[in-house]
């Protein structure tokens, strides 16, 4: 990397390289295509929402991981706690 | 004591792992180790040429297995290390003229018979390297810090862990300090970050490998290379020994990083 990308704030390729593997790894380990994980997080949004008032568009989906094991981690907000998280504001 | 059997694989094609194997071979031997290599590369065999044995070739692993003549007539002893022997692929066949229960048996009567055994993986996730894995006690995966060679070495990892041949220690081969240091590539420690298995050695490059490999002569012999002293390294830790990861720079910037990585958290 010369001066001038360094100016312009281009990022090092060894950076780049890194954070496509974390994108590439994830797929290729859990044989998940991005198309797979927004059909798992459409039944997940209907399934719970059967239950409890869900915020449907702030629902978050992804596979981490950590060592050589993944997990999939959901992340859904609940309507009822966000009102109550107001009122006490 | 029964053999040792070690894999060496990566997936990917042209990362080294022939070189890896006919210089861990040549290390662990040269410590006094009876040691016999197997060219698991049917039908593009190469261990032959990067050790300087191919014009003693008469028998191939095939004829062993197809019964042409017995396992001692195959073995080529080396020229320079008498306690070295060679296996070598057949030319003219494919991977198919072998299977992994082959693999077993032949292994099977070599073990009383030497302290390790070497074998050298084809590139590939097919029958070839299901062949060089089946009878591993021990998985070596051969990697370069470079994109499409880490992402194979994922792939080569998971299949091992479903095979309970465990996830294997890593070699990353060719590492240019210079272009790590400009983090221009990646570093061991992002290497090990994304695969997240044991480290057992960094090659660096170094021209000797290729000098070398004209001679057929493998670069463990030379004193002065800089991968031939991280080959021997491989091989000492290979033996059980505690050995510190070669200092890459002689300025000490990527050592400084490397120790890092032993107290990694």
């Amino acid at each position: 990397m010369n001066f001038f990308e360094r100016l312009f704030g281009k990022k090092n390729s060894a950076d780049s390289a890194k954070e496509r593997l974390q994108l590439v790894l994830i797929h290729d380990r859990t044989d998940l295509t991005p198309a797979e994980l927004d059909s798992l997080r459409d039944d997940l949004i209907a399934t719970i929402s059967r239950h409890v008032a869900i915020d449907a568009q702030g629902v978050q989906i992804d596979v981490e991981h950590d060592g050589r094991s993944q997990r999939l981690v959901a992340d859904i907000p609940l309507k009822a706690a966000r009102r109550r998280k107001r009122k006490i504001k | 004591m029964p053999a040792q059997v070690i894999t060496v694989t990566s997936g990917k094609g042209g990362v080294g792992k022939t070189t890896a194997v006919a210089n861990l071979a040549v290390a662990l031997a040269t410590s006094g180790s009876k040691v016999v290599c197997i060219d698991g590369d049917i039908g593009l065999r190469n261990l032959d040429v990067i050790l300087g044995l191919e014009n003693r070739i008469v028998y191939d692993i095939v004829d062993v297995i197809e019964g042409r003549c017995r396992l001692k007539q195959a073995m080529i002893r080396d020229k320079k290390t008498p306690n070295l022997y060679l296996i070598p692929a057949a030319q003219t066949r494919d991977k198919n003229a072998v299977s992994p229960s082959d693999m077993n048996r032949l292994i099977k009567d070599l073990r009383a018979d030497c302290d390790y055994v070497l074998i050298d993986s084809p590139a590939g996730i097919e029958r070839g390297f299901r062949n060089a894995i089946a009878a591993a006690d021990r998985v070596i995966v051969v990697t370069n810090p470079e994109i499409s060679a880490v992402r194979d070495a994922d792939r080569v990892i998971g299949i091992l862990e479903a095979e309970d041949k465990g996830p294997g220690e890593l070699v990353i081969n060719r590492l240019n300090p210079k272009l790590v240091k400009k983090n221009d590539m990646l570093s061991p420690e992002d290497v090990l970050d994304l695969l997240a298995i044991e480290l057992i050695g960094i090659v660096p490059e170094d021209e000797n490998v290729i000098i070398s490999s004209n001679r057929g002569a493998p670069v463990a012999y030379d004193p002065k290379s800089r991968a031939g002293q991280a080959f021997r390294n491989i091989a000492r830790r290979i033996k059980g020994e505690t050995v510190p990861f070669l200092d890459l720079e002689s300025q000490g910037n990527l050592w400084e990083r490397i120790q890092r990585l032993a107290g990694r958290k």
